[in-house]
């Protein structure tokens, strides 16, 4: 197929689509609604079901609902609509079931602004509900990454039987690049055993099987217990599998810039245009966001001088960096809240001044 | 020894549990009228032919449990998002039968926004929602519904509808909705009441399998542990307190329903 110039939002509600979501459920809210939009128009023609929830409280339940029924189900919102979705992502995560959340992150706290932001990254990978549990966390930087993650989405979910979140502030939903999309993924309409189909579809030769039930409860302490350490080992499987991210000039790089999403695109561009300065700089991108790439990040610690991060936030995953890379390193933030981004110049002038700092410390460590 | 043809046989059965009711105890206090109200849609979903079609949606609250107590595929709603959780489930399996089982705090307050709008919606489902005039899961504080003058746990002086409102009346409240095909309420507190909230949900049931909408059977149930009576003075009190203020009918019944209601 042949790329053609599509809308972040637009491109990922389509992907959705031809990754065979069978049921979308969501509620307007600024910056992600041409998501909401085209699946109201893609759904129905395809026989597939769309409802546009009451609210996004109601939505996520939808979600809850159509994915403990075993199809491939999903959702989108925008940061103070994720505030309001955290009690399912909670049931989503206790009942084990999977469902792909869409996150068009812009400026909070409270009703915030429309602007592009990465202030969701503490909620959506520290804390999307009450409880111990942490969705995958995918973040692109580019319209056509959204549309392969969009699609991993599903496929990690379903493999996992765990709640996948798409996040991308709100530069990427409305940025229009060239792209290609996918191609439709064949509908098998197989539910899978532990389904909520009712007996009748799992009979087989006459007998009535066993009910299935979708709950999150374990009333007794050793019973949650055990069901936790259950979750804990398939969580830690995940973090050995499905960490994610995209590195340049790493080999001989003494600073190193980690950003993510569209941070990530400006920073990228910073690090190229000092490379051919000879300034010594790379760049690391976590596509990841949990799990961290943080052994990766680990090893990287050994040989540079210092990190800077830079965010769309106060400094959120500053903190996962500065864990990963231990204390004997410098770690440095650059950010920038309300809906502003940073700046190519701003990001180059904050590596060479980081340079800089890490050149007069290895001095004085010399002396 | 004589023996008897089949037809002759001195042991006729007319009574036996329902194939929809798991064989077990269930959680409920002495007296409280879930358990009528389980058997009831346990008998109903039997006689309809239903029960391998049939998906419940448990509530948060005293029926926490009833995925427990019926067999037929089930889900744990989070507290109030019962109807929202069934919209997600009957939307991809639109051949099943989806009901959710709620109480008063349930429905009437956290989760009213969730029943209002699939009611709305005319979403094909059945709600069987037992009002008992307050909270029991958590030891009997004020609902919703709870009576002008009723003593709770959080309303220790009487329930005080100045400042706290009357007591909510679903049923007719959904009757307004033009999604909703049946909305009436029956009472548990003697046998002829029994019967007639059996055919209730029967209609209800027999609502959804015609695809006419939405449908709601509010059923006064006692609650004699955070009323602080027996069970026989508790089904006094729904008799003589409850009935006055939420008096028993149909509140509506769409026409589909009425002709076939005629012919029967």
């Amino acid at each position: 197929m042949a790329k053609e110039l599509l809308k972040g939002n637009v491109a990922i509600a389509e992907a959705a689509v031809r990754a065979g979501c069978e049921a979308y459920f969501g509620y307007p809210i600024t910056p992600q609604t041409e998501l909401l939009e085209h699946m109201s128009k893609r759904m129905p023609e395809l026989g597939r079901v769309f409802l546009q929830a009451e609210s996004e409280v109601a939505a996520v339940n939808m979600v809850y609902g159509a994915a403990s029924a075993g199809v491939r189900v999903m959702t989108s919102s925008s940061s103070p609509g994720i505030s309001l979705m955290q009690e399912g992502f909670s049931y989503i995560a206790g009942s084990e079931v999977p469902a792909v959340v869409v996150d068009v992150m812009r400026g909070g706290p409270g009703l915030g602004n429309i602007q592009p932001s990465q202030s969701d990254y503490n909620q959506v990978v520290k804390q999307a509900g009450h409880g111990d549990f942490h969705p995958i966390v995918l973040a692109p930087a580019t319209v056509q990454e959204a549309i392969d993650l969009m699609t991993l989405s599903f496929d990690l979910a379903e493999k996992y039987r765990t709640l996948v979140f798409l996040v991308l502030d709100g530069a990427i939903g409305q940025l229009m690049e060239p792209a290609e999309l996918p191609p439709m993924r064949e509908m098998t309409g197989l539910r899978p055993s532990w389904a909520l189909t009712g007996q009748d579809k799992r009979r087989q030769n006459g007998r009535l099987p066993d009910k299935n039930i979708i709950t999150s409860i374990h009333m007794s302490a050793e019973e949650l217990h055990i069901f936790n350490v259950h979750l804990q080992n398939k969580l830690a499987a995940i973090e050995a599998s499905e960490v994610r991210y995209e590195e340049n000039f790493i080999e001989d790089a003494e600073i190193i810039v980690v950003a993510f999403g569209t941070a990530g695109r400006v920073a990228s561009t910073a690090v190229k245009n000092l490379r051919k300065a000879n300034v010594p700089v790379g760049f690391f991108r976590p596509i990841t966001l949990w799990p961290f790439p943080e052994q990766r990040l680990a090893q990287l610690a050994d040989r540079a001088k210092a990190f800077l991060v830079v965010e769309m936030n106060a400094g959120q995953m500053f903190h996962d960096v500065r864990e990963a890379v231990g204390r004997s390193v410098p770690v440095e933030f650059l950010g920038r809240m309300g809906g502003l981004m940073p700046f190519t110049d701003e990001i180059e002038q904050e590596i060479r001044t980081v340079w800089r700092r890490s050149e007069v410390l290895a001095l004085h460590r010399q002396q | 020894m004589v023996m008897l043809a089949p037809e002759q046989q001195l042991e006729k059965l007319v009574y036996e549990r329902p194939s929809s009711l798991e064989m077990c105890h269930t959680h409920y206090c002495p007296g409280c009228t879930h358990g009528v109200a389980h058997r009831l849609i346990a008998e109903v979903i039997d006689e309809l032919g239903i029960q391998e079609r049939t998906i419940l949606v448990a509530p948060v609250g005293c029926a926490v449990f009833a995925y427990n107590y019926f067999n037929v595929d089930a889900a744990e709603a989070a507290h109030g998002r019962a109807p929202a959780m069934a919209t997600g489930i009957k939307r991809v399996n639109p051949n099943s039968i989806v009901f959710t089982y709620q109480g008063d705090g349930d429905l009437a307050s956290i989760g009213l926004a969730e029943a209002v709008h699939a009611a709305s919606r005319g979403e094909q489902l059945t709600v069987i929602f037992i009002n008992n005039a307050i909270y029991g899961m958590t030891g009997g504080q004020m609902a919703p519904t709870s009576l002008s003058g009723q003593i709770t746990t959080s309303s220790p002086n009487g329930r005080e509808v100045l400042s706290t409102g009357q007591p909510m009346h679903v049923a007719e409240m959904m009757a307004g909705l033009p999604g909703v095909v049946y909305s009436v309420r029956r009472s548990l507190h003697d046998a002829r009441h029994v019967i007639q909230a059996k055919q209730a949900i029967k209609t209800a049931f027999e609502a959804q399998m015609q695809g006419l909408g939405f449908s709601i059977v509010e059923l006064l149930s006692s609650c004699p542990t955070n009323w602080g009576l027996n069970p026989l003075d508790a089904v006094h009190w729904v008799r003589d307190q409850m009935i006055p203020v939420f008096p028993l009918g149909d509140y509506k019944v769409a026409d589909a329903l009425q002709s076939k209601r005629a012919r029967s």
